[in-house]
């Protein structure tokens, strides 16, 4: 089945997702595909459940009802949260990418930035030291991160680059979708800028397919082709990024554009 | 009891002879404790534990470790195991960094040899039953011997994954590349793997697994080797083990195979080419020599020297 090419097919169908916290509804009745090659912004205050939802559909949290199907490269569409753990872990360090809002907890801080890079590639069985180096650097550079660093520690480097070697980390298997929860917060305005810039090159010349977690609506209209918009757990509104944040339809979402800070 | 492999599976339904013994027949434990100590019904648990490690080559399985009277770090787990399937006809050899003559071994020798009445030896070809801290003899073990070793952290992935659940799931997924990434870390920092002992292998081509602190030197001999190779870590609570030919591999990288120690001289005193030498300081000004660690095999050498080399190399 050649599901890598059927650009009709979404690579990422989510229906009807729900999840509480005890009495809390945290994420309620969230439906949405995701196209290859698509960039979607999840945006909303904190608290709207932005999180909560791509956990849902990342796999880390098992929704109480509702399906996430992702197509997969062999088998066609198949329900996430219903197969095997070994082969959600298999799809999530593979087909999948995860970058956290915080470098630490995406990065081994330990070991060196090339062993970081090269993990996912030795959890797939490359047992050949010369190829992982090559390959971690050649991810470097598309990352803009200098080549000379490769064995030192992340712990030495600072937060945009720690935010760029996870990016490379997570897209050394060539993954088709990347989940990122909040990629640029806590970074200065400078960084920021850089950083959204080689996303946004990436995901292009990648064909990635992305969803974003971000509060920051410049962000968003900056990466990505469509957004959601979320309030209390629920999914207010949905359009083609411009659009929804040119002439926002709910109230909500006029409240969130309105309240952007111009310097 | 000398037990052979194939009886391993037999042997838990027997009466222990070690139950016997308890009965008066064999040499009466001393002190009024029970015959090697452990009550009986701590033995049947810790042997059930054995049994499930025999079956599933390099898994670790919990077991309730008892309070031994000697603290941990100095071989409680070895000695549970070996305390469990010592039987009154066993021969007991102990090794402490291959040497039977040092405080660790000494003690645990006595104390078996106290609590059960059995056979001691030094000679490696001798013993049925050989408990080991951080070495395997030089003289290949045989069908029928059990060697015990005494594992300080059985999980080969600790330093690099501290929660335990998750090891414990990456071994139930087989998703081993994170041991990758320190021989990477190793190669990276110092050109080649400096891990030099408690060499992470794979048993069976299944279980990733720690040796326990051996020399990497010693990981070629566990590979297909025709005596039962059990594992015992006390503080940790976990035992494992190693049946009679199993394939146990060292890991490594296509292009930094793995390479045990190797010495340019000979030991000193037998001038063995073949054993793990220990370095030894003679004097303040430096000069050192290199000797077996192997007491016991460097002795024999010695013996065996004159009628077969007549003399130095």
């Amino acid at each position: 089945m050649s599901a890598d090419f059927d650009r009709d097919a979404p690579l990422l169908r989510v229906r009807s997702v729900a999840k509480d916290y005890g009495s809390i509804a945290a994420v309620r009745e969230a439906s949405f595909n995701l196209w290859p090659a698509e960039v979607l912004a999840i945006v909303g205050e904190s608290g709207s459940g932005k999180s909560t939802l791509l956990d849902c559909v990342s796999g880390r949290l098992k929704p109480d009802t509702g399906t996430v199907e992702f197509m997969t490269r062999h088998q066609g569409m198949a329900d996430i949260h219903a197969m095997s753990e070994a082969s959600r872990r298999m799809l999530a360090r593979t087909d999948w990418g995860y970058v956290h809002q915080h470098a630490e907890s995406g990065l081994r801080m330990g070991v060196s930035a090339g062993a970081n890079i090269g993990e996912r590639l030795m959890a797939l069985g490359e047992r050949h030291y010369g190829d992982l180096r090559a390959q971690a650097a050649d991810w470097m550079a598309r990352v803009e991160l200098d080549e000379a660093r490769m064995d030192d520690a992340p712990r030495s480097y600072s937060g945009g680059m720690r935010q760029r070697l996870q990016i490379a980390r997570n897209l050394v298997t060539r993954p088709r979708l990347v989940f990122m929860d909040e990629p640029t917060s806590g970074l200065d305005v400078s960084v920021q800028a850089r950083l959204l810039d080689l996303l946004r090159s990436l995901t292009h010349a990648l064909g990635l397919a992305a969803i974003v977690v971000t509060h920051d609506l410049a962000v968003a209209r900056l990466l990505s082709h469509r957004m959601l918009v979320m309030q209390r757990g629920r999914i207010v509104e949905e359009g083609l990024t411009d659009q929804v944040l040119d002439d926002p339809q709910h109230a909500y979402t006029q409240l969130l554009v309105s309240s952007v800070l111009q310097p | 009891m000398t037990i052979r492999n194939e009886d391993l599976m037999t042997q838990a339904q027997d009466v222990p002879p070690s139950a016997a013994a308890g009965r008066g027949e064999g040499p009466a434990p001393g002190d009024g404790y029970n015959f090697a100590y452990l009550d009986e019904r701590t033995k049947r648990m810790i042997r059930r534990a054995i049994l499930k490690a025999v079956a599933i080559p390099g898994y670790q399985v919990p077991f309730g470790s008892r309070e031994m009277p000697l603290p941990y770090g100095w071989g409680t787990g070895g000695i549970q195991v070996t305390a469990s399937v010592i039987g009154p006809a066993d021969v007991l050899k102990v090794i402490d960094q291959g040497s039977d003559d040092t405080v660790n071994a000494v003690n645990i020798r006595r104390f078996f040899h106290r609590t059960t009445g059995v056979r001691t030896t030094e000679r490696t070809g001798e013993a049925t039953l050989i408990q080991t801290r951080h070495r395997i003899p030089e003289t290949p073990l045989a069908e029928g011997q059990i060697i015990v070793y005494q594992v300080p952290v059985p999980e080969p992935m600790q330093r690099l994954e501290p929660r335990e659940a998750e090891t414990r799931k990456m071994h139930a997924l087989g998703e081993y590349g994170l041991m990758h990434v320190r021989l990477y870390e190793d190669i990276a920092r110092y050109g080649h793997v400096s891990t030099a002992y408690d060499y992470p292998v794979m048993v069976n081509d299944r279980y990733l697994m720690s040796p326990s602190p051996i020399p990497k030197f010693d990981n070629p001999k566990m590979h297909m080797n025709p005596a039962l190779q059990l594992f015992g870590a006390g503080r940790e609570k976990r035992i494992y083990a190693v049946p009679p030919y199993t394939k146990v591999e060292s890991l490594s990288f296509e292009d930094h195979p793995f390479e045990p120690q190797r010495w340019s001289d000979p030991c000193a005193i037998c001038g063995a080419r073949d054993s793990f030498l220990d370095e030894i300081l003679m004097d303040d000004t430096g000069s050192r020599m290199f000797v077996c660690s192997d007491s016991d095999y460097c002795a024999d050498r010695r013996e065996m020297k004159p009628a077969e080399t007549g003399g130095q190399e």
